[in-house]
């Protein structure tokens, strides 16, 4: 069984939702580690979930990126295996510098929380393999500050190395060029805003979500 | 640090009476100091015994009519008098739920105001030993011309988007309605629900002599002092100046305080004898509650009660209303773990005090014996007040509604989908978190929301409702109506209703028409709680809604809960495939009173007479219940709110579908608000079966299409209209009027 890390902030929420689709949906070993973890060498995937770490009464991601867990988040990315960070952890991620860019407040200036659609833009990452090229899907978002912003020279080369994921069919927040998700230069860390474990069983209206995770299967399954 | 102003003396109390401005009387006042502590009382005494005996901690004015409620019921685990309600849902697990108003909180400062009554509600649950699973919301605002009440909505729907998605709990549902009475007096209710193992329940109870009383949670602050007092009164322009009586939310905080009392009920339930809430009336409430329900006595040293500022006296530590705090009652020897516990989730946990065996209620500070009265001084002996109570001159002879003539019904129907009570809230609801825990099924828009239970093949169906108009009709038949609305909402989605809570949201109790409608209204709701076995399990009473003489519409919320005991019954109310059969549950008749046709036509207040029958009601529930678990209905939904027109475009806009059909109603009856109605649409190869469970019970309307228009010939003319232009005039109506 593969071992997924669902890293805890003090004031994520969506920590429980990430342990659920792992191991109710997806099958594979979850463990919610706390934010006093300093080392996650043990797992094969760490995942940040969505949530309002420490209030984030600053910024989104502000405060966490100072946790004690962090280092070892940032080891882990520099191993190669896979870091996934969704809404919050999508946030935390920019903060604390494993993506470029940065997450300001929605254009109008209110939460959405809404089914959005959204096009697969590279699904040669090993996030998104289990996708068609250009797939069309649907995942929920909620968030006050999802309008993802970076400047021109950083757009470029995101566009160059491929490493946007995920783009918005009818942007809600403002977003540059769309953007609902990146990687990193590397291609093991993604960021996005919306939520695929909450698209993982048909009762939630969809299960678009679930073939984020059967991709870090399939990433799995090809390095051992 | 210097006090700033000195405390007056218990007989300079005597002599200048400042507890009237604290809403005490003055027979109060002698009835305590003579009858129950057989001295004067000092001053910290004194605003203790102000707030314990407002209406909104002691319920003096309501109690003799709240005693009218039916809470029996097999499933009926624990009643009203505690944090929140508890109804078995099998397999030993149970549902928690209760609603509260923050109405004056809310028009004063109306983000923290509506942000502090979702996380005080919070607190009731999780109290309980529940996991807060969902939360809904049910507001009133005055008319959107005024810009006042645009910025209510702004600022309310914010407050409750900040705290809930913060805090992790999906907001799922709730309803918001309009009408100038509510000028000045928004109301804001609260409902939350949670899940629990029926073997976690805890109470609020401080019992063992010797146990260690525990204060956990924020610092107390000088805010919301006399909150309760503040809540307990009419309120006037002058009052705005009131804003120190509304706290300040820390939804952070909140969470930190929820996972860390819910880990010491799950690991550690040995060891704690009882947990409560700081609400209203902050720690005097909690713990003399606490000490009256176990009998015991409580003594607390207010130097140990951790403070935002120095200088704090005795009476405002007692009296402050600070958020995201909870007293523990916990086993003597055995603090150090419940300690560790909240150390870890950086929260301060100090042992304040201990159970005492003498039933007395004394308090310390700087080495004084600050207060030392009966504990039932402050929560068993408040004396009672029946008001005198008289039929409004209004209902005296009151007339049935006109019917009114309609020439082009889809012209009404485009008026009546752009009224604010009807359109599209969801440029509201898509401001809050609703699907966070990952398992809302059925998610804000529908008539009821559901969350399923995780893990179990049952679901939740939750709903909140009122028509205030149809009460202020006829308080007891507007009742009945109010939880039959529920229960309809319950059963369209799939569920059998099993409890309710509600808001009884009144003007003051010293006018005795008030008091009669709070009186009428309760026995309707009682009457048809009984009928659906409904039991009431918890509620919230505000009164005094009235702003510079002027009342609101009684408004008794009603929140309902309901159980879907497969998720497979999970129904929504949009059409699904074409050419399905469309089906009309229940007669109509000319329903006018209290509409919102009426009030589209211009009267305001509303006229007339309502007719309900529950019998009816009953028979159409079931028959809709039956359909759903024989597998019959592709859609369900009740109709409330501008009649069948209406009902029907709702039912459209989720859908890509349109309607053809033929009614022997009139153009005007598609407006009628008859009672105990629904519309279904049926697949066509399950069209006779359903037809013969139906009997004459339903009727059919005609069928859905695949083409952009709705069109339903009636007696004497046709409901025509493009589904996309009346989809647009709904979705855009309240952003146009928000402006």
């Amino acid at each position: 069984m593969m071992k997924f890390a669902v890293v805890s902030f003090p004031g994520s929420n969506c920590d429980e939702d990430l342990y659920y689709a792992i191991t109710d949906d997806l099958h594979e070993a979850a463990t919610i580690v706390p934010h006093t973890t300093i080392d996650l060498s043990g797992f094969d995937v760490v995942l940040i979930p969505g949530g309002f770490s420490y209030g984030d009464y600053l910024r989104g991601g502000a405060i966490a990126k100072f946790a004690p867990v962090m280092p070892a988040v940032k080891a882990f990315a520099q191993t190669g295996k896979p870091v996934l960070g969704i809404c919050n952890g999508f946030q935390i991620l920019t903060e604390a510098g494993l993506l470029p860019g940065t997450l300001q407040h929605n254009r109008q200036m209110q939460f959405i929380c809404e089914p959005e659609p959204l096009r697969v833009e590279n699904n040669r990452t090993m996030f998104t393999s289990a996708f068609q090229d250009q797939q069309q899907i649907t995942l929920p978002i909620a968030h006050g500050e999802g309008n993802y912003y970076c400047d021109d020279a950083t757009l470029a080369k995101l566009r160059e190395n491929h490493q946007i994921a995920f783009t918005y069919q009818n942007n809600p927040n403002g977003s540059v060029s769309d953007i609902a998700g990146i990687t990193n230069e590397a291609g093991n860390v993604l960021g996005m805003m919306p939520h695929p474990e909450r698209a993982v069983e048909d009762i939630q209206g969809g299960t678009d979500g679930l073939l984020v995770f059967k991709s870090l299967v399939q990433a799995h399954l090809r390095t051992v | 640090m210097q006090q700033l102003k000195t405390e007056l003396t218990p007989e300079e109390i005597r002599e200048q009476k400042p507890y009237e401005a604290w809403g005490l009387s003055e027979q109060e006042y002698d009835y305590i100091a003579q009858k129950l502590i057989g001295r004067l009382p000092n001053y910290t005494e004194t605003g203790l015994f102000a707030v314990m005996w407002s209406e909104h901690c002691s319920y003096k004015n309501s109690k003799p009519i709240l005693r009218k409620f039916w809470n029996d019921g097999s499933r009926v685990i624990q009643g009203p008098g505690e944090g929140a309600g508890v109804l078995d849902i099998g397999d030993g697990q149970a549902v928690v739920f209760k609603a509260e108003s923050h109405n004056h909180p809310s028009f004063v400062e109306p983000f923290e105001g509506a942000a502090t009554g979702v996380g005080g509600i919070i607190r009731d649950i999780f109290s309980m030993g529940a996991k807060p699973i969902a939360s809904l919301d049910s507001l009133r605002f005055g008319e959107l011309d005024n810009p006042k009440n645009r910025y209510l909505v702004n600022e309310i729907v914010a407050g409750i988007a900040a705290y809930g998605n913060c805090i992790g709990i999906p907001t799922v549902g709730g309803e918001i309605g309009f009408d100038a009475v509510y000028d000045g007096n928004p109301l804001v209710n609260v409902m939350c629900v949670g899940l629990m193992d029926q073997a976690d329940l805890k109470q609020g109870r401080a019992k063992g002599t010797g146990n260690s009383i525990i204060y956990v949670g924020a610092k107390t602050g000088r805010d919301g002092i006399h909150g309760a007092t503040f809540a307990s009164n009419e309120f006037s322009e002058e009052k705005e100046a009131d804003r120190s009586a509304v706290q300040v939310g820390d939804p952070f905080m909140e969470k930190l305080l929820t996972d860390a009392c819910l880990e010491i009920i799950h690991d550690h339930a040995e060891i704690l004898m009882g947990i409560q809430d700081m609400g209203a009336a902050g720690l005097v409430s909690s713990s003399a509650e606490m000490a009256s329900k176990a009998k015991s006595g409580v003594t607390m040293n207010l130097d140990l009660v951790p403070q935002r500022e120095p200088g704090m006296s005795a009476y405002e530590i007692m009296l402050s209303e600070s958020q995201e705090r909870m007293l523990l009652c916990v086993k003597k020897g055995e603090e150090q773990t419940v300690l560790d516990i909240f150390a870890r989730y950086d929260l301060d946990a100090v042992v304040v005090g201990h159970v005492t065996d003498d039933r007395q209620y004394r308090l310390y500070q700087h080495g004084q014996l600050v207060t030392d009265v009966p504990v039932t001084s402050l929560v068993d002996d408040v004396v009672e007040h029946e008001q005198p109570s008289r039929k409004p001159a209004r209902l005296e002879n009151s007339q049935p509604a006109q019917t009114p003539t309609i020439k082009d019904p889809g012209e009404t129907l485009k008026a009546l989908l752009a009224q604010p009570t009807i359109a599209s809230k969801e440029s509201v609801y898509k401001q809050y978190d609703s699907q966070v825990q990952a398992n809302t099924a059925v998610t804000p828009g529908s008539d009821a929301a559901v969350v399923r239970v995780r893990h179990t093949k049952k679901a939740l169906a939750m709903t909140t409702d009122c028509n205030a108009r149809y009460i202020y009709l006829d308080p007891f038949v507007g009742g009945q109506i109010a939880v039959s609305e529920a229960a309809r909402n319950i059963v369209a989605s799939g569920g059998v209703p099993i409890g309710i809570t509600d808001c009884l949201n009144f003007g003051s109790p010293d006018d005795p028409e008030s008091y009669w409608e709070l009186d009428q209204s309760v026995q309707g709701i009682a009457q048809a709680c009984e009928r659906f076995d409904t039991p009431v399990i918890s509620g919230n009473v505000s009164m005094y809604n009235e702003t510079d003489g002027h009342s609101i519409y009684p408004t008794p919320m009603i929140g309902m809960v309901g159980l879907i005991e497969d998720i497979n019954y999970i129904t929504t109310q949009s059409f699904k495939h074409a050419g399905d059969a469309v089906y009309l549950i229940g007669d109509t008749g000319d329903d006018f009173a209290g509409s919102e046709l009426q009030k589209l036509q211009g009267q305001v207040p509303p006229t007339g007479q309502l007719n309900f029958d529950l019998d009816a009601e009953t028979a159409h529930q079931q028959l809709t219940q039956k359909a759903i678990r024989k597998n019959l209905l592709e859609s369900a939904h009740d109709l409330s709110e501008g009649g069948l027109g209406v009902a029907l475009a709702e039912a459209l806009f989720g859908s890509s579908l349109g309607f053809e059909g033929r009614t022997s109603l009139t153009n005007a009856q598609l407006f009628s608000e008859t009672q105990s109605r629904f519309i279904v649409s049926v697949d066509a190869e399950n069209k006779a079966k359903f037809e013969a469970l139906a009997g004459n019970q339903a009727v059919l309307l005609g069928h859905t299409t695949d083409q952009d228009q709705v069109s339903l010939t009636t007696a004497d003319g046709e409901l025509k209209a493009s589904c996309a232009d009346l989809k647009a005039t709904f979705g855009g109506a309240l952003g146009c009027l928000m402006k």
